[in-house]
């Protein structure tokens, strides 16, 4: 009798990482090209992929093209290790590639992720892959893609501190929620994917490698680790990540962490920790399990770990 | 007051020539859109603080020849030079993209016909005046309000409306934004092309005033682009008659329009409902 697992072919009959030898070469004079021109949007030819565009397929090429082996990956959905969206690709990867998956950001070498960044500090050596839907930042100002390259090329952004003007005056404060736009290394503005306003700092001076790869708009682009990664802000209106210090989450009773908010059917509302990965640690500890809890980009009190910039 | 008539007391003094430069000089500036000479070898000159009138009936170039001033259009031949400090020497025609750009953004304003061509129509009106500060570089958030509303308010508009969108004000209103984002940076040259022919009599009647009154006191030097020579009389210090791209009469407004020489600008003198 036919079964679907009999019906599936062998990883053998796929190439390394399920991409061919030229489009991995690729992919990675690209990831070399993006990491020396911090920000900029680089072409490439983002191949077909057994998954949907808009469903991750540029991080995915991206991930493929870095893991070895010896990689351990994690791959994150908003924070969760178990969305469907997760559990799919870090599946695939680690069928085609023959690498370890794992939920721990400790532990892992390449962190794919859509929507969010992990609580716990990524380090040296590790690689966070954002996966981007619209990599373009000045769309939403210039809907021209020709006229909007040759306004990156003039480093002409003026257009982006009026999209802020405008929710100063019309909302008295800034109003976008995710895709902040940032300055990276003081040159290219760029959409550091729909990651919260929470998740932005994170990436400036930070450590690790991200990249972000958009596989719909065939765009990848990099921050190399410490680089300035600047969210755009007024001399005297500034960036702010959201306020949730009145939240506690349910699960673990932490606060000063990114939240979800998960309502009820009496029209209040609790609150979980959205990394999944980060919040079940803590509850092994607390339970007694010998777990290595990292130390996280905010602290117990809200304050972030460096300086950087965010100002009150 | 009483006039003595002593011969020895006053003496007219002697016909003065105008001893400043220039602040913007075109010679043998052309442009062709295939079979058609849109604008062909035209030379101008306007000095400090004076506006300049094109007349001419549609497709006579007036219009080409504002965008080629304002850079937006490349000419085929010709100079184009303008004395503004940092500039002067400068052939700005053969100014790169950036450059241009550099330019037009600090020194030169422009307001269109079409409201919709000089605004963007989903930003509010205070902020399509703020752009011009934005994009040549201003990054305080108070300052680019104060300079919005002292701009808005120089163009005489109501500034209880200053956060309303464009879309939601009426034409003059519209224009009158135009007009604050024009010299919201202090431009050394004002392009206005046709800033009251969409608007009806009285209204248009109300923003010549204030279009005049501005001028009187921020001196910009303008180019005025009409085909009303009512426009024209009310604005215009000297005026240029353009026909088929060539300038066929030139000189002072009154002389022009009280005695033109050429026929055709006699036809247009006359040529009144």
């Amino acid at each position: 009798m036919q079964t679907l697992a009999s019906l599936k072919k062998s990883s053998d009959a796929y190439s390394f990482g399920f991409l061919d030898a030229f489009a991995k070469r690729e992919l990675r004079r690209k990831i070399l090209k993006a990491v020396a021109i911090p920000g900029y949007q680089v072409p490439y030819a983002s191949r077909e992929m057994p998954i949907a565009r808009g469903w991750g397929t540029g991080g995915l090429q991206a991930t493929l093209a870095l893991a070895g082996p010896s990689s351990k990956v994690k791959v994150i959905d908003q924070g969760s290790d178990d969305s469907v969206n997760a559990a799919n690709l870090r599946r695939f990867i680690a069928r085609m590639t023959g690498c370890d998956a794992t939920r721990d950001t400790l532990e892992c070498t390449i962190l794919q992720s859509r929507h969010r960044c992990p609580e716990e500090r990524l380090k040296r050596g590790q690689v966070l892959v954002l996966q981007v839907p619209d990599p373009e930042t000045l769309r939403s100002v210039e809907p021209n893609m020709t006229r909007a390259r040759l306004m990156h090329a003039d480093q002409d952004y003026g257009l982006m501190w009026l999209k802020l003007y405008e929710q100063l005056v019309r909302f008295g404060r800034f109003v976008q929620g995710a895709s902040y736009p940032s300055l990276v290394n003081g040159r290219y503005v760029m959409s550091p994917s729909p990651i919260p306003r929470w998740d932005v700092p994170t990436l400036h001076q930070a450590q690790h490698l991200t990249i972000l790869s958009a596989g719909r708009e065939k765009r990848i682009y990099a921050v190399p680790p410490f680089t300035r990664v600047e969210p755009l802000e007024f001399t005297d209106e500034f960036f702010q990540v959201e306020e949730q210090s009145d939240w506690t989450c349910d699960r673990t009773g932490q606060r000063y962490k990114f939240m979800n908010e998960i309502p009820e059917t009496d029209g209040t509302a609790r609150h979980e920790i959205s990394d999944t990965g980060y919040a079940d640690k803590l509850i092994q500890k607390k339970e007694g399990e010998a777990v290595t809890l990292g130390e996280t980009y905010y602290d117990d009190n809200g304050t972030f770990y460096h300086d950087g910039f965010l100002k009150s | 007051m009483t006039v003595f008539l002593n011969p020895n007391a006053w003496q007219p003094a002697p016909p003065r020539l105008i001893e400043t430069a220039p602040i913007l000089e075109v010679k043998g500036i052309q442009k062709r859109y295939g079979d058609i000479q849109a604008v062909a070898n035209v030379d101008m000159s306007v000095y400090p603080g004076e506006i300049m009138g094109i007349v001419g009936e549609s497709g006579s170039g007036k219009s080409t020849l504002l965008r080629m001033l304002h850079l937006e259009e490349p000419a085929d031949a010709g100079s184009y030079k303008l004395n503004i400090d940092g500039w002067q020497d400068r052939e700005l025609l053969q100014l790169d993209r950036f450059e241009q750009r550099k330019l037009r953004v600090s020194h030169i304003g422009i307001v269109y016909q079409h409201p919709h061509l000089g605004l963007r129509m989903h930003n509010t009106s205070s902020g399509n005046v703020a752009e011009r500060l934005l994009v040549a570089g201003e990054r305080t958030y108070s300052t680019l309000r104060q300079a919005a509303v002292s701009s808005l308010a120089a163009s005489e508009f109501p500034l209880q409306r200053m956060d309303d969108l464009p879309r939601h004000l009426s034409g003059g209103m519209q224009q009158r934004v135009q007009l604050a984002k024009a010299i919201a940076m202090e431009p050394a040259l004002l392009l206005l092309d046709e800033p009251t022919s969409g608007l009806d009599v009285s209204v248009q009647a109300r923003v010549l005033d204030t279009l005049k009154s501005l001028q009187q006191q921020q001196k910009i030097s303008t180019v005025l682009v009409s085909h009303d020579l009512g426009v024209i009389r009310t604005l215009a210090d000297r005026v240029m008659v353009m026909r088929g791209g060539h300038v066929i009469e030139a000189g002072l407004t009154d002389q022009i329009l009280e005695d033109p020489q050429e026929a055709y600008t006699q036809q247009l003198v006359h040529a009144k409902l």
